[in-house]
């Protein structure tokens, strides 16, 4: 499951870059890409690409990314690089971790 | 094989199925045999202790020579340092972890937990690390992991009930891939480690610890617990040096040494002699104690000086003087030295104890043994290690020592400075480790000052109990009788005077007895000729009575006929009734 989701109507430079790390089709990692993409979608709509990095598929993928905890959200763009752990079901936190507030994309 | 807790195992279990409990060498100097040959094989085992007390540096050994020696490949996952900082600092060990890598036997994989959220946003698992190391592993075909040091993660995850369940969970999956694993942990108060996680780790826990005793840091190890195994438990002090780490197990060795009947000379012929028959045993261990000046470091020489005459050689450690002062002093005292270091039979190796520490020192002591290979060695003396650590210290490091000497067949010398007034009691702590113990010390009189020597101990030896005078000549080392009388022990020149004493007296007598010899045969003499003149006389007499005897019956005739002799003289006629002639002399009435 190495995927890239893009919201279709922004502009590359707008859009945030956000890479999920999972491990296989585990519920953790069903729950993370769920929650993940509906907050997207609230928050910012046509404005987000998510990368999924399943590491059952891309162990070395791990080591090369500094992953140790699963699931874990990389927000790679807007720099600086954040991060946020869990299945993403505390949208409090995800939104604290990534310093996402409604109106992030405009 | 079923698991059997700590002490239970002793009991339960048959040698074979000890030795059976497969394990991985380390190649750790000295660990293999505290632990029995190593740690447990595809099991992880616990190396916990304070910052800075050796254990990346042991875990990271493990793994290297697991590579180099065992040819099992391995993956160190450092929390704490990059791969550089670990390569460089292992690099003056001789570990090309760099080298290693290339050649894909090692992978290092630095686990950066900066920018790590402070919470999680829900549930989580340690999967990636599970993946990550798994990935590793899987790349070099590793045998043994090293996780250093995994503690950290505390730090890095607020949530510790989760970690804790996923350490837990890792340990039984690094179990489960077969790897002999070692991880680190940091020492916690009152506890081994600071999040517990000695309880994941239940196969074999290491402690080391660092100390600092008077000003002199010493590094301990301590196998806590080893399941299914025997192992030893003392404290073992270990170092860090040149080549790793090294750990020093007092009984490592055992007391299975062979043993040597043969007897090496200790160069003084009387006390060679007084040692039963020729000297030290071989391999043994001798003790010279002593006050200052009383020629212990002499007696060191001298043996040097006769085992280099044997073309063995030797190694001399002196710790109060320098390799010149000692050839030039011995030298004075006809003990010439510098001819056997030129011919590379004697080596000396002059320092501080301070300056290594006690550990370092010993560990010097063994690197140049191992390189030299001698048939003796001196430490003059080891009352200086005192100052380089307390006497409990000392004398497990000498124990250590000793027990390092004797394996390989070595015949140790150490000498030690007592204190005067301490005489007897000072060296009892070394008694029990040597095998003989001479002393040396200083008897005053007559304003004097001179030396005694006597062997206090020999085991396995007829030797003397006599106590002899020590003499320090141009020629080297010689001993004295004592002189023993009514007036007391006598040495020195009161000795010399007692025998100057003796000699004259001796002579006095022999001429008295030789007047009255030569008396008693002039007398003999006289008796003798007065005996012979009154036998002569004797026998004269007897002789004359004799004649008489035999002349009885004819005496008649011959007064008759001298009557007639003498009438015929006198003209007279022949007249048978003139007077007879008077009797001549009675014999009888002469004397």
């Amino acid at each position: 499951m190495s995927a890239t989701v893009h919201a279709l109507d922004a502009e590359p430079d707008d859009r945030w870059l956000l890479r999920l790390y999972v491990a296989g089709q585990s519920p953790k990692s069903l729950h993370a890409f769920a929650n993940l993409k509906k907050l997207c979608d609230e928050l910012l709509p046509g404005h987000y690409e998510i990368e999924v990095v399943d590491l059952v598929e891309l162990p070395q993928r791990a080591q090369a990314d500094d992953i140790l905890a699963i699931p874990t959200l990389v927000r790679r763009r807007p720099a600086p690089l954040r991060k946020a752990i869990g299945d993403l079901s505390d949208t409090a936190r995800v939104m604290a971790d990534l310093e996402l507030q409604p109106g992030s994309s405009t | 094989m079923t698991e059997i807790d700590g002490d239970s195992a002793v009991l339960l279990l048959s040698k074979d199925a000890l030795t059976a409990l497969p394990k991985a060498q380390t190649g750790i100097s000295g660990l293999d045999e505290v632990t029995g040959g190593g740690f447990p094989r595809g099991r992880p085992t616990l190396v916990c202790g304070p910052a800075g007390c050796g254990k990346t540096l042991l875990a990271l050994e493990f793994l290297v020579r697991g590579i180099v020696e065992f040819d099992e490949p391995g993956v160190f996952v450092a929390f704490e340092e990059s791969a550089e900082d670990l390569a460089a600092n292992v690099a003056s060990l001789g570990f090309d972890l760099a080298g290693l890598q290339a050649d894909g036997q090692l992978v290092i994989d630095h686990v950066d937990l900066g920018g790590m959220p402070a919470e999680a946003t829900g549930e989580w698992d340690l999967d990636g690390l599970f993946l990550r190391i798994g990935a590793a592993i899987d790349r070099v075909g590793a045998q043994r992991v090293v996780i250093d040091t995994i503690e950290v993660l505390f730090a890095a995850f607020a949530s510790s009930a989760v970690l804790r369940s996923e350490l837990a969970r890792l340990f039984a999956w690094l179990k489960e891939r077969g790897v002999t694993a070692v991880v680190t942990g940091e020492r916690g108060d009152g506890s081994l480690t600071r999040n517990g996680i000695e309880e994941y780790v239940s196969d074999c826990v290491i402690v080391l610890d660092h100390r600092v005793v008077d000003q002199t840091s010493t590094r301990r190890l301590r196998v806590l617990k080893y399941r299914g195994s025997l192992h030893g438990t003392n404290e073992y002090p270990f170092l860090i040096g040149e080549s790793g780490v090294s750990v020093l197990p007092i009984t490592a060795q055992g007391l299975q040494n062979g043993v040597s009947t043969e007897r090496v000379s200790t160069g003084v012929d009387r006390l060679d002699a007084m040692l039963g028959d020729g000297g030290f045993y071989r391999g043994s261990t001798v003790l010279i104690s002593g006050t200052a000046g009383t020629g212990k470091s002499t007696l060191a020489a001298q043996f040097c000086d006769e085992t280099c005459r044997r073309g063995e050689r030797a190694i001399y450690f002196a710790f109060e003087e320098s390799e010149a002062e000692i050839v030039r002093n011995m030298a004075s005292v006809g003990i010439h030295l510098r001819p056997w270091v030129d011919a590379g039979l004697l080596q000396f190796h002059c320092f501080r104890p301070s300056l290594l520490g006690l550990e370092g020192h010993l560990f010097a002591m063994q690197k140049s043994v191992n390189e030299f290979r001698p048939a003796v060695v001196v430490k003059d003396p080891i009352s200086d290690l005192l100052r380089a650590g307390n006497r409990a210290d000392v004398t497990a490091m000498l124990t250590r020592q000793v027990d390092f000497l004797k394996a390989l067949g070595i015949t140790t010398l150490f000498t030690t400075l007592i204190a005067e007034e301490s005489l007897t009691e000072s060296d009892e702590h070394l008694a029990s480790l040597v095998d003989t113990w001479l002393l040396v010390k200083v008897v005053d009189g007559n304003g004097e000052h001179n030396r005694v020597l006597y062997v206090r101990k020999s085991r396995g030896m007829a030797h003397s109990n006599q106590i002899r005078e020590f003499l320090l000549t141009t020629q080297g080392i010689e001993l004295a009788d004592l002189y023993v009388g009514p007036q007391g022990v006598l040495t020195g020149s009161a000795r010399q005077a007692q025998e100057a004493k003796e000699r004259a007296d001796g002579a006095a007598r022999s001429d008295d007895l030789e007047q009255r010899r030569s008396d008693l045969a002039s007398r003999r003499a006289l008796v003798e000729a007065q005996t012979a003149g009154l036998w002569l006389e004797f026998e004269a007499e007897a002789k004359t009575f004799e004649q008489m005897v035999s002349h009885g019956s004819s005496g008649s005739e011959d007064r008759a006929d001298q009557r007639a002799e003498q009438g015929r003289l006198r003209g007279a006629d022949t007249d048978e009734n003139a007077p007879p002639a008077p009797e001549p002399a009675d014999p009888d009435d002469a004397g």
